[in-house]
């Protein structure tokens, strides 16, 4: 006998687990529509890759995705795309999400599949991608794919896995019942897994209310010699505990089973451990020796509203309201309807929403078996709570500060501890809602990182928009006063002969006349800073008025002196040429290939300067006539 | 030492008191030069608070210019971005009452985003150049875009489009961005915090 | 039928505050019976009148504060609030003192803050200390054991009991209805060896006093069972007596006439069992952690001892608990729990 070590707190619910199981679990029929939901797990979405009106067969890959925490979504039966558009899906929030709705043909044809009865031929990345493909994401109700937890870091090696068999919550039976009719299939995926974890101890962990599975089990773990799988002495051990709710939480079996505790915000890993659920073990085992992806899973449908309480083996996207149907739903006498257990699933917001992944159970109680909550009391701090609080903090503490949204003292008492097992709330007398405090205020407590995140991004962005504003300004402060300097240096010159000492007056003119050219162009610019000054001393920081002003000042300066403007041009149209004879001079002294290019210039300078010439004539002329 | 004390009390009570003084002050003195606090000054401290959607919305030109005037003793409530929690940081970091957000400079509204219907951009720059954080894309006479995951929903962009093309939209809440919400307080639960918040469940009109 | 959309967990352990405070009055049940087999009818009707008053005070405060009369009455704690007053007042009280110390109870220390569980200060030892400082001696006057009193003396009956406390007739105020009581006679003595002490007055029974070791036990078994049924966990009632029965060995002197008793003395003497499993657990006022609640137990224990020695008043154990209260905040400010996953962080 393995020791096993206890974790404190924990209740002990009514399990009701037996009325599930007096049936075995049935094959599920395959409904007219099944609606695959693209998000089904932790991380990102995966992307259609189907159109409407495509046909699929089974198992193939209607939806994929490269992101790191993702896996793809395959066709559970075959039949064409019939929409892919917003549906109903199991989700707390009631929100609709992107499904894709496949007609099904009622053939069921499967796409082509290469079983791979040896799977030690594959190579353990091999293997992972095998795994990942099939779209495998934790069954156990979280949901994380099953890929990422496996990949192997050198950094954390891990030494003992841990098959999760606990099933803790009350009338959920699907783990129980593929415990009791699939032991060799978890044992197979069991293979598998020790063969790309290479573990040197496997812990089987089965609360002692399924001992009936437990000869199964050991006898399917005999048949296989793990220790040539994983490539060392690896010991299997199958270990029973008691019964206690949550010790299926995978933190709360690791600590039953080992003793050790993984560090808070930390990962199994960090401690040479890692948890799989059983069911994850018969999706590997399908898809790696028999190719198939996950497209069904074992849900069982319970509660007193249905008349036939069992297991069914169930495709993904197969509506509840179908599979309810099948066990004889009586609506009018169900209150609610719970997607997973009683103390951790959540109440559906419409019956058509479709199975998932991680969809275990279907609990549809009566008003008797699960009465609604009375108005909640006072909290007298009884301490019920901490009592029976698994992951040791202070609820009534916790419920105080979530209260006053005082998010800072909850994450000093430890929040982010807090697996939302809803222990609290089941034991607290006076019927406080207690653990939606809490996921409201770690979400708030989430939302509050994310809004810091995004207003230090914004302040950086502010800063620098400021500091550009300041360096132009700056700029344009240094291009005046070089511009006065110029000035005055550049007067003198001027008057030089041009082709005194050929290379010396090449660089002087080629100075001067760029000083000449700039003085226009900078005059421009400070006018315009000028404008800009002046509305920005008038306006103050509002964007509208400074927009407008500045763009009334623009018209007004050219409505109230467009002679100066022509003359302007005409001036630095004269100023242009003057620059390009100069320039074509020292190019021809140089014998420089550019001379055609800069002859041409000329010309086009030439034909400016008429044209700017005229156009302050013919503006003379007009006013003299109007005076 | 005992008879001088006891043939001069006022001047032993003095030199008693005066000894007493210096050296606590000596050792106060240490201690502040010792044990001086480094950290934030209290701007920054209050800038990290504020949203930075650099909306303008209390009054200044951004957010920094806001918690410098904070620091200066300015009210802490002018900042309807930020909100009932915003305001309840300040408060707790700079000692103050909590108050409630001051109705003159806006209310606290969901999050938003500019978004431009570029087919009717004409691409002036005016937006771009009123965006406080450079959140907008684009060039004179090419149409402009909002870099949605930047922009602050300060509104600052809205009014200097001289063809109202820029909407504000909300944030789009789908099953991933989804919030678990504190329970509903029914009247039981809402009558339980403190006498006083009884008229606001009777007549929520009254206080209006 | 329309589902509805509640969030987990779906199920109940189906007990509620209500019931719990119902446990909390049945345990009281052998301590009164002691009581009231030792020192008459009077204890009793303590309980019949504060009740009484407890529920009127606690409907009309209710109304005013416009909530839901009904909902609240329903979780029973103003009549434990009332019950335990009631015990800890002598018997024989009037009517207007039970009154005075509901109204401080109810009202003052419990509605004023803002109701069940925002009260700072454990109602029922307010409402005592009220009236210890207020009536002196309408509080210090314990009268005597039964068994004791002279028979000049004839017992009030049930309904003479009620009607001295509605002050229809007059309390026998002669010689020997009221007596000192043991803890009263230990802490005057400093003249008598501790056994010539006792065995000079009679009303220093068997361990601890006549009547009194029974009242104490009674009040022990009531508080084991509710441990047993888990209302409250050890930690406080048992540091609370563990540094009871310290303080009083340290102090115990051998017997001499400066003994301030020995710890089987104090652990049945007075209110000790009593303020030990039935105040000192008082949830809304106590300390959260296990660890703080050893510690706020242990902080009753050794000022209730203090003050029984070097103090004034005739019992200690609604000072302490009220001092200790203060620092409850303090107490689960340094007395976190070590959450999961926390003693192996690097």
């Amino acid at each position: 006998m393995r020791k096993i070590w206890d974790i404190h707190g924990g209740v002990h619910p009514t399990e009701n687990k037996t009325q599930s199981l007096s049936e075995p679990i049935l094959q599920a029929a395959i409904p007219p529509y099944l609606y695959v939901p693209l998000s089904q797990h932790i991380g990102a979405a995966a992307k259609p890759i189907v159109k409407v009106g495509d046909k699929v067969l089974k198992g193939q890959t209607i939806a994929d995705t490269s992101a790191a925490v993702s896996v793809p979504v395959h066709a559970p039966s075959s039949g064409t795309v019939f929409a892919i558009e917003n549906k109903t899906v199991p989700h707390p929030s009631g929100i609709d999400d992107l499904c894709i709705v496949i007609e099904t043909d009622g053939l069921d044809q499967w796409r082509e599949r290469k079983a791979r009865q040896n799977f030690n031929l594959f190579t353990d990345d091999e293997l992972l991608s095998i795994i990942r493909n099939a779209g495998i994401a934790g069954m156990g109700g979280a949901g994380f794919p099953a890929a990422i937890k496996l990949k192997s870091s050198d950094s954390k090696p891990i030494n003992t896995l841990i098959m999760n068999g606990t099933e803790c919550e009350p009338y959920i039976t699907a783990d129980h019942s593929l415990m009791l009719e699939k032991a060799n299939d978890i044992a197979t995926g069991l293979a598998i897994l020790a063969k790309i974890i290479k573990p040197k101890t496997i812990l089987f962990g089965i609360e002692d209310n399924k001992l009936d599975v437990v000869n199964g089990i050991e006898a399917a773990l005999n048949r296989i010699d793990f220790s040539t799988h994983s490539g060392c002495t690896t010991d299997v051990r199958v270990v029973t505990f008691p019964t206690k709710y949550p010790s299926g939480g995978e933190k709360q079996l690791i600590e039953i089973l080992t003793g050790k505790q993984v560090p808070s915000r930390g990962l199994p890993a960090d401690i040479g451990i890692v948890c799989h659920n059983i069911g994850t073990a018969v999706a590997i085992k399908d898809a790696v020796c028999l190719d198939q992806p996950l497209i069904s899973r074992i849900t069982t449908v319970t509660g007193e509203a249905v008349k036939r309480p069992r297991n069914y083996h169930v495709l993904i996207g197969t509506p509840v309201s179908f599979l309810l149907e099948e066990s004889q739903y009586q609506a009018d006498q169900n209150n609610r309807l719970i997607m997973g257990g009683p103390m951790m699933g959540f109440a559906l917001a419409d019956i058509s929403a479709p199975i998932i992944k991680t969809s275990n159970c279907i609990l549809a109680p009566t008003e008797a078996e699960l009465p609604t909550p009375p108005p909640a009391q006072a909290c007298i701090r009884c301490g019920m709570c901490a009592e029976a609080c698994p992951a040791s903090l202070l609820p009534q503490q916790l419920y105080w500060f979530s209260q006053g949204k005082e998010l800072e003292k909850l994450e000093q008492h430890n929040i982010a501890d807090c697996i939302e097992c809803g222990a609290c709330s089941y034991v607290c007398p006076s019927n406080i809602p207690l653990v939606q405090y809490y996921r409201a205020s770690k979400t708030d407590i989430k939302q509050r990182e994310i809004d810091h995140r995004n207003a230090e991004l914004a302040k950086r962005r502010f800063d620098a928009r400021q500091d550009r504003l300041i360096r132009l300004e700056q700029e344009k402060i240094a291009a005046k006063q070089a511009r006065q300097a110029a000035r005055k240096k550049a007067n003198p010159p001027n008057n030089k002969p041009p082709a005194a000492n050929a290379s010396a007056a090449n660089a002087d003119t080629a100075a001067t006349t760029d000083n000449t050219e700039r003085e226009a162009t900078v005059k421009a610019a400070i006018e315009r800073a000028k404008i800009k000054k002046a509305t920005h001393s008038k306006t103050t920081d509002d964007p509208v008025a400074r927009a407008q002003a500045k763009r009334e000042a623009q018209l007004a300066q050219d409505q109230a002196d467009p002679e100066a403007k022509l003359k302007r041009a005409v001036e630095s149209a004269q100023q242009r040429m003057k620059k390009l004879q100069v320039k074509l001079v020292a190019a021809k002294d140089s014998g420089d290939p550019n001379v055609n290019i800069l002859e041409t210039g000329l010309e086009k300078a030439q034909s400016k300067l008429v044209s700017s010439q005229k156009a302050l004539d013919d503006y003379k002329k007009a006013s003299n006539s109007e005076d | 030492m005992i008879e001088f004390i006891s043939l001069n009390p006022l001047l032993s009570a003095l030199i008693a008191l005066v000894a007493l003084g210096l050296s606590f002050g000596a050792i106060l003195g240490f201690g502040a030069i010792k044990f001086a606090v480094e950290g934030d000054p209290i701007v920054d401290q209050i800038n990290a608070i504020l949203p930075q959607t650099q909306c303008g919305q209390c009054g200044y030109p951004g957010c920094k210019p806001y918690a410098e005037a904070i620091a200066e003793g300015d009210a802490i409530n002018k900042c309807p971005p930020g909100g009932e929690a915003g305001i309840n940081e300040l408060a707790n970091l700079l000692d103050r009452e909590p108050l409630a957000l001051d109705d003159e400079h806006g209310q606290e509204d969901i999050k938003k985003v500019a978004f431009i219907r570029e087919e009717e951009c004409i691409g002036c720059t005016k937006c771009i150049q009123a965006c406080p954080i450079d959140a907008i894309l684009g060039a004179a006479k090419v149409m402009h875009t909002v870099i949605s995951s930047e922009c602050t929903g300060c509104d600052l962009c809205v009014e200097p489009c001289p063809v109202d093309c820029i909407d504000m939209v909300p944030v789009s809440v789908g099953t991933q961005a989804w919030k678990w919400q504190i329970p509903d307080r029914n009247p039981f639960y809402n009558a339980n915090i403190i006498a006083s918040d009884q008229r606001s469940i009777d007549s929520p009109k009254a206080r209006h | 039928m329309a589902l509805m959309r509640v969030t987990s967990p779906h199920t109940h352990n189906r007990q509620t505050t209500g019931q719990v405070m119902q446990l909390v009055l049945l345990a009281t049940l052998p301590g009164v019976l002691a009581l009231t087999f030792v020192f008459g009818w009077g204890t009793l009707v303590n309980i019949l009148l504060a009740v009484v008053f407890a529920i009127a005070l606690e409907a009309s405060a209710l109304k005013l504060r416009k909530r839901p009369v009904k909902f609240y009455l329903n979780d029973y704690t103003a009549i434990v609030t009332a019950v335990l007053l009631a015990i800890s007042l002598p018997p024989y009280s009037s009517w207007w003192v039970i009154l005075v110390g509901i109204f401080f109870s109810i009202i003052v220390a419990k509605q004023l803050y803002g109701g069940l569980g925002y009260n700072p200060f454990n109602p029922a030892m307010v409402g005592y200390v009220a009236l210890l400082i207020s009536f002196p001696v309408a509080m210090t006057a314990w009268p005597a054991p039964i068994h004791l009193t002279p028979d000049t003396v004839t017992i009030p009956n049930l309904f003479d009991a009620l009607l001295i406390a509605l002050s229809v007739i007059e309390r026998p105020m002669i010689d020997g209805f009221t007596m000192a009581t043991p803890l009263d006679l230990v802490r005057q003595n400093d003249s008598l060896l501790l056994n010539d002490l006792i065995n000079e007055y009679p009303q220093f029974g068997r361990w601890s006093g006549y009547g009194w070791e029974w009242a104490n036990l009674g009040f022990l078994v009531g508080g084991l069972f509710l441990l047993q049924r888990k209302i409250f966990t050890w930690h406080t009632p048992v540091s609370m007596l563990l540094a009871i029965a310290i303080m009083s060995a340290l102090f115990y002197d051998g017997g001499s006439s400066n003994s301030a008793g020995s710890p089987l003395f104090h652990l049945l003497g007075g209110a000790t069992m009593f303020g030990a499993w039935f105040i000192a657990t008082d949830p809304v006022s106590s300390a959260v952690s296990n660890k703080g609640r050893i510690i706020y137990g242990a902080g009753i224990g050794v000022l209730t001892f203090i003050i029984r020695k070097w103090g004034n008043y005739p019992d200690a154990v609604a000072f302490a608990v009220l001092l200790m209260n203060f620092s409850a905040p303090l107490i689960d400010h340094y007395t976190q729990t070590k959450p999961y996953g926390h003693s192996n962080i690097k």
